[in-house]
């Protein structure tokens, strides 16, 4: 019997990341330290893979992906913890100049991902006029207003991707994936801006059970936009993933000290960052009970 | 009146801070930049301008003003992250931004410190800096008042002043003094300063020329029933102390 293309899309995590080529553009959902698809990141980090344009409301996987050396250029509005407003790896990378930067307004960096979802080469708005964005970013043009309004407005180009990751709170093996948490973020918009989307999610669950979790408008995402699924409980960590879990903010807070000095550095990767996803839960679970 | 001596420095800063929303009406109070602002906007919405919509620091509008730290018990409507950005657009929300660098007219900066290709410090990045400041209301609270901070030329504009076609940069509140743009040029002056804080302390915290009238008068102080309403229902943990040494 024909499943109609709703086949089994469940892949692991390192097959999500060993899709990956060097030099693509990625899309990451979720925004700052809040439901980022951490453990699809976890997972670039071990493949050779570099030379990545990234596309993200930053957070620590930005933070992670720079202190690998796998980032060339950066799409962003800005790169924060939250609770740790700035992101050492991030802030070393810039002052080091070892990534090339994007920098738009929070607002721009939306349109452009509506404008790549919706197959449109860009959409008009007046935000970032007037400001720096427009003099470090000197390939932006602006649009004229063909009405009588005869408005001035940057048209912000499409944020087309290869490759989009985004963790969604529940999702089915065909790809079909719900948020229960207070924000959708902007990642059905990732979903649709890529060629190809992987959402991680914390439980796979069956089609009918969706509606035992949350209502019909938390379906965010169509496996009509998802290439594959990863089961990945806790995989938003240390990141916020509501309700399922909060943000970690000691482990975040281990992280930042650790991001700020080289010789922490290497001992927390290799603490944490050194064995696979399992490993890196293990020694979380390890770190969480010796520091309570 | 008793209390007065024991008014902080915070709290006349939150007042000030509440003072900013005066008049706003049914509008989103975007308060991000800290705990004074954020207090400043539930007090003024508990007190005299119960229209404004605020919320508790998340994607909920609160049917009520909420305690710093607090969830909404009801909300009174949604507002992520998404329909933030929209509403800049729409207009009605007036924002507090917290600056790294502020120029005489009002231009900020939140991005970097240094040559933006290569920074010596690299900051947050624009934000929504940009847009805020050119279609919304948007005011600043500066918690220490320097001339790092109060500079002549900002490094990267991520929020655009006057003299660049804001929508309306309405007024600075810090830890020593009211600030605004109501002269011919829009150049920053003195709208007051704090009590216990005088004129050229201000003037020696700020690295470029303030306009500063004749007669600066001393902001004013919270009354009683602004402190109790801080004190017992908005920020009984006494938050707002964290942020501002008196």
């Amino acid at each position: 019997m024909s499943t109609g293309g709703t086949t089994d899309k469940v892949l692991s995590p390192e097959e999500v990341a060993g899709s990956l080529e060097s030099g693509m553009t990625l899309g990451i959902g979720g925004w700052g330290s809040r439901r980022k698809p951490m453990a699809l990141v976890r997972a670039i980090l071990r493949t050779p893979v570099t030379d990545l344009t990234v596309v993200s409301y930053g957070g620590p996987d930005v933070g992670l992906l720079c202190a690998a050396g796998k980032v060339r250029r950066l799409v962003t509005a800005f790169v924060t913890m939250d609770s740790v407003p700035l992101e050492p790896h991030f802030r070393n990378a810039r002052q080091t100049g070892s990534i090339e930067l994007t920098e738009y307004d929070e607002g721009m960096f939306m349109f452009g991902l509506y404008a790549a979802a919706h197959r449109l080469p860009f959409l008009p708005t007046p935000a970032g006029l007037s400001s720096d964005v427009m003099r470090v970013n000197p390939e932006l043009k602006t649009v004229r207003s063909p009405y009588e309004d005869g408005r001035e407005l940057v048209a912000v180009p499409a944020l087309t991707m290869d490759v989009a990751l985004i963790h969604m709170n529940r999702a089915d093996s065909r790809g079909n994936a719900q948020y229960l948490g207070p924000d959708p973020y902007m990642d059905d918009l990732f979903a649709k801006a890529a060629d190809r989307t992987y959402v991680s999610c914390e439980r796979l669950v069956d089609t009918a059970d969706f509606a035992k979790e949350g209502p019909l408008q938390s379906l965010l995402i169509s496996r009509a936009h998802v290439a594959g699924v990863v089961e990945t409980p806790n995989g938003a960590h240390f990141t916020d993933c509501a309700p399922d879990f909060g943000r970690d903010e000691a482990f975040q807070k281990l992280y930042a000290q650790s991001a700020a000095d080289p010789d922490k550095w290497a001992a927390f990767r290799d603490r944490f960052l050194s064995g696979d996803e399992a490993a890196y839960q293990d020694a979380v679970r390890a770190w969480q009970e010796e520091s309570r | 009146m008793s209390t007065l001596t024991s008014i902080t420095r915070a709290e006349v800063c939150a007042a000030a801070c509440a003072d900013l929303f005066r008049g706003d009406g049914e509008i989103v109070a975007a308060a991000v930049a800290g705990f004074v602002p954020m207090l400043g906007s539930r007090l003024a919405r508990a007190t005299f301008e119960p229209g404004l919509l605020t919320t508790d620091g998340g994607p909920a509008l609160s049917a009520e003003p909420v305690p710093l730290g607090r969830p909404a018990a009801t909300a009174e409507g949604w507002l992520p992250f998404r329909d933030h950005l929209w509403l800049v657009l729409n207009g009605r929300r007036h924002v507090v931004m917290g600056p790294s660098q502020i120029d005489a007219h009002g231009n900020t900066n939140i991005s970097c410190i240094g040559d933006w290709e290569r920074p010596a410090r690299q900051l947050l990045g624009v934000r929504g800096g940009p847009g805020n400041t050119l279609l919304n209301t948007t005011s600043y609270w500066v918690p220490k008042h320097s001339t790092r901070v109060f500079t002549e030329k900002v490094d990267m504009v991520s929020g655009v002043g006057w003299d660049r076609g804001a929508h309306e940069i309405r007024a600075v509140v810090s830890n020593l003094a009211v600030l605004d743009f109501d002269t011919p040029d829009r150049r920053m002056r003195l709208r007051s300063v704090h009590p216990g804080v005088r004129v050229e302390d201000v003037v020696a915290a700020t690295g470029f020329e303030l306009v500063v009238p004749d007669e600066v008068p001393e902001t004013r102080l919270p009354d009683d029933e602004e402190l109790r309403v801080m004190r017992e229902v908005l920020d009984p943990k006494g938050l707002r102390e964290r942020e501002v040494s008196s």
